[in-house]
């Protein structure tokens, strides 16, 4: 059974139909590649899975029962996680303090629960070591790489046991060495039964992991098809608009 | 390779700097130094300076702003700014004495003169935050109307007698409870230490922080960025609101110009402590300090002779040379 399935999605900003009428499943333990020109709607459409936006028309289903989230917060307790494209990380903060942000760990009770600094410094510890990231809890973003950035913001993913995590371009900025780390992640957790949707404008990426590759353009989704019954070449002229739809 | 290595917990515990390297890289540990040097300076250089009620005065007189200043920081750590808390000062004054003038109990005068700041802060904050007004627009009106409702509420008099409760007002501001220590004194501390207290050890806290550095990665990351952001102005008015009752009480009566051009000395005093207006920066103890350092320098331009005309370009000089010291900082970390 489909772990997320998407009907007639659709969303719109003012004007601009930024997704138009998708619809998608996802199974567990399964990577899709999601893929598409800049402006397709990638990111919007994750967004709306996320938690971030309202889709403005279409249902969502998790496990089977209807998903509607009002905020962010609720799409994490559903067990779905999400790396932004842009990171959304705060300069000022520690990386620890980054990766626990909205979802931070008190201890007290009430109205008197203080942050507890010490479990968390250690839980993002554990997972950067997991990671095997140089990036330290107690670090603040400001002086960090683009690869410890980005390790930072992964991190967020795997603070509990997610059901879905989306990837929205996460081997952007980072050195070769760092993209294999990432790709492995992807992996090991397909092989704990998690689905992954992983967006990318890196052809090799996409087909050394993903079992499906999803095409959008201009807001539609214009393919859908297993890796192994796809090409580099088929997909790229799907995402150019070469071949129309398949 | 193994060298370098951390161990898992040496990874944990290691800081990027050392506590000494980021005290003396904090301004507000310079202009902690600065007021204190110009202190032990003015001890020797005049007799006036360090007598008991000099330093009463003094400690009294950094009171009002930096109250007022700790409510600031919060605001502009949010990365916004309330130029209303000198008229809200007023207004709050105003309405305590017209309440207590009217023959109410000095709680209840205090009651709705904290709820009016509360409302006035939420009004703020509400326009701000959901309808995303600018920060500056919408405080800069209401400092306009603040103080034309406090004249309202008085019709533009002195109010002078604070009915049954009157000695007792006067006690809460003019008195001296605990060692000596005047009163206002007392409560700045307290309000400090909360202050402080909310910022680094509460999820609130940390919100305030992160919005103020990238408000769109807190959202983002489902901060309830709306609600802190209505939260930050009810502080701040609530800051001078309460500022306002321990004025009016030190003084023993209210007229409808107090609390004018409060706002920029407040401003300056949370700048100066660290406070920095581009968001994400600040802390209560700074806001002391900066207050502090502008209450230093008017009383020794007193002390020496100076003619009081030269207060205005101290003050200026002092924000101007607390902030190059963090550029210059920041120069050096680019390079
Ligand atoms: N918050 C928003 N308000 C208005 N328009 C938006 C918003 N977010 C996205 N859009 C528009 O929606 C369209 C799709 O944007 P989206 O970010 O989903 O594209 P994308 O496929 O992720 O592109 P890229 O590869 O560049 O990241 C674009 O035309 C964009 O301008
Ligand atoms: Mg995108």
């Amino acid at each position: 059974m489909a772990v997320l399935e998407l009907t007639n999605i659709s969303k719109h900003f003012g004007a601009i139909q930024a997704v138009n009428d998708v619809s998608l499943s996802i199974e567990a333990g399964q990577v899709v590649g999601l893929m598409g020109d800049n402006g397709a709607g990638k990111s919007t459409l994750v967004k709306m899975i996320a938690g971030n936006f309202r889709p403005s028309h279409g249902t969502m289903h998790l496990d089977g029962l209807e998903l509607i989230l009002h905020r962010p917060v609720e799409a994490r307790q559903h067990g779905i996680e999400i790396v932004h494209q842009d990171l959304a990380l705060c300069n000022n903060l520690t990386s620890a303090a980054n990766v626990f942000l909205g979802r931070e760990l008190r201890h007290g009770f009430g109205p008197f629960r203080v942050l507890d600094y010490r479990r968390m410094y250690r839980r993002a510890g554990e997972i950067f070591r997991e990671l095997k990231s140089e990036t330290r809890p107690r670090d603040l973003v400001k002086q960090m790489s683009g690869g410890q950035r980005q390790a930072v913001a992964i991190a967020r993913t795997m603070l509990s046991e997610a059901k879905i995590v989306l990837m929205d371009e996460p081997t952007a900025s980072i050195s070769v060495r760092q993209v294999t780390e990432v790709l492995h992640l992807i992996r090991q957790l397909r092989d704990r039964g998690i689905a992954v949707v992983l967006i990318s404008h890196r052809m090799p990426d996409v087909f050394a992991v993903a079992d499906r590759v999803i095409v959008m353009r201009r807001g539609r989704k214009v393919a859908d098809k297993q890796i192994a019954a796809s090409s580099p070449e088929e997909v790229t002229g799907l995402i150019t608009g070469a071949i129309e739809r398949v | 390779m193994a060298i370098t290595t951390d161990t898992f917990d040496e990874a944990i515990e290691r800081k990027q700097h050392s506590w000494l390297a980021t005290i003396l890289g904090s301004q507000t540990f310079w202009v902690l130094i600065a007021v204190i040097l110009a202190s032990v300076f003015l001890s020797f250089a005049t007799d006036s300076f360090a007598t008991t009620k000099n330093l009463y005065n003094i400690t009294r007189n950094v009171t009002f702003v930096a109250i007022i200043a700790l409510g600031m920081t919060v605001v502009i750590i949010t990365g916004g700014i309330d130029l209303s808390v000198g008229s809200v000062l007023c207004l709050c004054s105003m309405v305590l004495a017209v309440v207590m003038h009217a023959g109410h109990s000095i709680e209840v005068g205090i009651a709705a003169s904290m709820g009016t700041a509360l409302l006035i802060g939420a009004f703020n904050g509400i326009l701000i935050a959901y309808l995303n007004f600018p920060p500056f627009v919408v405080t800069l009106g209401m400092l306009s109307i603040a103080r034309s409702l406090a004249m309202v509420a008085s019709n533009n008099t002195v109010v002078f007698q604070f009915g049954p409760d009157h000695d007792k007002l006067l006690a809460l501001g003019g008195g001296a409870w605990f060692l000596g220590i005047a009163n206002p004194v007392l409560y700045m501390v307290v309000l400090a230490l909360m202050t402080g207290f909310v910022l680094r050890w509460t999820r609130f806290g940390r919100y305030v922080f992160a919005i103020g550095d990238n408000e769109h990665a807190a959202t983002l990351t489902g901060v309830p960025v709306r609600k802190i952001k209505v939260a930050v102005y009810m502080i701040s008015a609530l800051s001078a609101g309460i500022a306002g009752i321990i004025q009016t009480g030190w003084l023993g009566a209210v007229t409808t110009n107090i609390g004018a051009g409060m706002e920029l000395q407040v401003i300056a005093a949370a700048v100066i402590g660290g406070a920095d207006l581009a968001g994400g920066v600040g802390t209560a103890f700074g806001a002391i300090v900066g207050a502090a350092l502008i209450e230093v320098i008017r009383n020794s331009l007193g002390l020496l002779g100076i003619n009081a005309f030269w207060q205005g370009a101290f003050i200026g000089g002092a924000i101007v040379l607390a902030v190059l010291f963090d550029r210059i900082r920041n120069f050096q970390q680019s390079e």
